[in-house]
């Protein structure tokens, strides 16, 4: 059978398996909607925050952005991961006790003030969206390159699916077409993986592989561990050492903010949080926060791996070929625009870090532009550069080296030259990674509008047939919007995920960690210090993405902060402020202060 | 618990971040792998889930006899 008809298959068995669970899991009232009914076992729970957390980012771009940025590239693993001990240690069991459905009404409870209600309700919608948008790309993406469909038509098939399981089923049908979603996305992502693994190191296990010694002796003739194998072709063709840590614009401090912060913004990303309001009881979100990190440490110890591998195998296959020896993988990817190759004239390829190179990709070009760098570049080739425009040249000033991160993973099994059903089968996980992640987003989406914007906030008197209304509607419009996204992708969607942890780190984290942890925080120093965190923090995304300001030193700091590490400055002048202020306003009612003993007791 | 919150911090942001170029001109033997670019790649997950496996174990036991 072909790639396209295993596609189909996978493709079609895997969404009518969602759409079959979603049917037998349909809910009738708010608590099976918002949080599943609360009956969530603790390790089911782990295996749909697993496939909730890992997104399109993760499963589709994560490799690949450790591939070109090599231990810079650390900061996604360690951050991604790292911040689920924050949530586990102090979040998650914590909030679970306090029993509430979503975030903003922890937030507005907490502090009793529906202005900070509103405040997260922004944030967590905000938030949200930023993320749906990026999950609608990938599932176009898998959509173009797998189905030879449309993006759009593509986008119009996940929107569909993901409303009817989303309305149907609430919370409880995402979580367990969740659970379906993490098995197809993690045996998508380890075949090829191990497969490639064992192809360059014998080795089984990618983890071990990576650090071991490859099979094919290298140029020398002798054997050479991958890494320092890598290492030194990088070097030859002018890159930095894949193993070096800081480099370039990734400063020491760099590198630490920025994980600092996708760690705290992991913690407060409240689609993340929801999950743990699911489970039974106390104990059982420790146990689910446990099995989480469990099954997501499963990819991100592999991802690394295929990192590397993909790296050594793109360099030495695609260096030295001529047309006709180029992979084959190398022409069905070029269709796409992800991976093109400008000669220099010698008809052989060179992929390198410095001028010389003829490896990019279209980034977001349409085809008409690339078609006219494409035939201005063979008129320079073939005029002997007299006339036409040097397209490497042309690709090289817009930042277009190198393939797109996104064919590292995509394309990892017809590097390893695996068969077609695996080929397709990481169709069915990416697409599987994407949707995961956007029933849960579109679930933050409608609960914070429908339950604490409409019936904490608006209309405390609805009843429970109305809030379900409410809340199906709003799943909808969020639908058709994230479906608007997913066909006008705008062009900063990697530049927004900043802001969206940059967001969750200076907003929720240290609200609710306050809030907890210290009974007597009030309601003004927390609404002061949520609003200076977000404000500071987007103020500065604003002023360096979009207006291309200068990046702060604040005196110190080589080469300045980069926007994605803001969001800890962010979050430390939210702590500082709300604790500075604190004794000069009044403390919480002693209802809440008896609440907040209650929940943090034995153990305080 | 603040136990556990300085190994989150020692084993990500200390050895992965703060002493990574220090302790990369140790290797891992028998493997290729530099120690702190272990640590920031591998390690730190590794450490990740035993925190939190130590965590749950540890609260849950404290539950346990709060109830009895």
């Amino acid at each position: 059978m072909s790639i396209l008809n295993w596609t189909y298959l996978f493709v079609g068995l895997s969404f009518s398996l969602y759409l079959f669970i979603a049917w037998r899991v349909r809910v009738k009232d708010t608590r099976g909607f918002y949080v599943a009914g609360r009956d969530v076992p603790a390790y089911a729970n782990g295996m749909a925050t697993a496939a909730d957390w890992m997104s399109a980012a993760s499963f589709i771009s994560m490799a690949g952005l450790i591939s070109t940025m090599g231990y810079a590239g650390s900061v996604y693993l360690m951050g991604w991961t790292g911040g689920f001990v924050l949530l586990a240690l102090c979040l998650a069991p914590y909030l679970r006790k306090l029993g509430h459905y979503t975030v903003p009404e922890f937030i507005g409870d907490r502090y009793e003030s529906d202005v900070a209600r509103v405040i997260a309700i922004i944030c967590a919608v905000f938030i949200s969206f930023t993320y749906v948008a990026g999950q609608m790309r990938g599932v176009g993406v898998v959509f173009s390159r797998f189905l030879n469909v449309d993006i759009s038509t593509g986008v119009f098939i996940g929107m569909f699916i993901v409303f009817i399981y989303a309305t149907l089923g609430g919370m409880k049908g995402i979580t367990w077409t969740q659970v379906a979603q993490y098995w197809v996305l993690i045996t998508a992502f380890l075949v090829p993986t191990i497969a490639i693994s064992i192809q360059l190191t014998g080795h089984i296990v990618p983890s071990i592989g990576m650090g071991a010694t490859l099979i094919e002796p290298s140029v020398v003739g002798q054997t050479h561990f991958l890494l320092n194998a890598l290492d030194s072709t990088l070097t030859d063709f002018g890159w930095h050492f894949y193993t070096e840590a800081f480099e370039g614009k990734w400063s020491k401090f760099n590198v630490f903010a920025t994980a600092l912060t996708l760690m705290v913004g992991t913690a407060g990303l409240p689609h993340v949080i929801v999950r743990f309001y699911t489970v039974k009881n106390v104990q059982a979100a420790r146990w689910s926060a446990f099995w989480a990190l469990l099954f997501i440490s499963i990819l991100y110890l592999s991802a690394p791996s295929l990192a590397s591998f993909s790296r050594y195998y793109m360099i030495h296959t695609l260096n030295g070929s001529t047309s006709e020896s180029l992979p084959s993988w190398f022409h069905s990817w070029e269709k796409t625009g992800l991976i093109l190759w400008l000669d220099d004239g010698d008809g052989i390829v060179r992929y390198s870090g410095d001028q010389s190179n003829e490896i990019f990709r279209s980034g977001k070009m349409g085809s008409k532009e690339l078609e006219a760098v494409k035939n201005n570049h063979q008129i320079w080739l073939e005029s002997g550069a007299s006339n036409g425009i040097d397209g490497r040249q042309l690709l090289l000033d817009k930042q277009l080296s190198g393939p797109d991160r996104d064919i590292i993973m995509l394309a990892a099994p017809e590097m390893a030259s695996l068969s077609n059903w695996i080929i397709a089968f990481v169709a069915a996980g990416g697409l599987a990674a994407a949707l995961s992640t956007a029933s849960g987003l579109l679930l933050v989406i409608s609960s914070s509008i429908a339950n604490d914007l409409y019936y904490r906030t608006l209309n405390p008197k609805a009843s429970q047939k109305n809030q379900l209304l409410v809340g199906r509607v709003t799943i909808a419009v969020a639908v058709i919007i994230a479906g608007y996204f997913g066909l006008n992708p705008p062009g900063f969607v990697g530049q927004v995920v900043a802001f969206a942890f940059g967001l969750a780190s200076a907003s929720f984290f240290p609200a609710i960690l306050l809030g907890i942890f210290n009974q007597r925080v009030g309601t003004i120093p927390a609404i002061i210090g949520m609003l200076s965190g977000i404000s500071l923090t987007a103020y500065y995304i604003i002023h360096c993405v979009f207006l291309n300001g200068e990046r702060w030193t604040l005196g110190v700091i080589e080469n300045g902060i980069t926007p994605e590490a803001f969001g800890m400055i962010g979050m430390l002048v939210n702590f500082g402020l709300v604790i500075l202020l604190t004794p000069f306003f009044p403390p919480p009612s002693d209802r809440i202060k008896e609440k907040i003993q209650a929940v943090r007791s034995p153990e305080a | 618990m603040s136990l556990l919150l300085f190994c989150w911090f020692f084993f990500s942001l200390g050895c992965g971040v703060l002493w990574v170029d220090f302790l990369n001109q140790w290797t891992i033997p028998g493997t290729g792998f530099k120690l702190g670019f272990w640590f920031a790649q591998q390690g730190s997950i590794i450490a990740f889930v035993l925190i939190v496996l130590i965590y749950a174990i540890l609260m849950n036991r404290v539950d346990k006899a709060d109830h009895n």
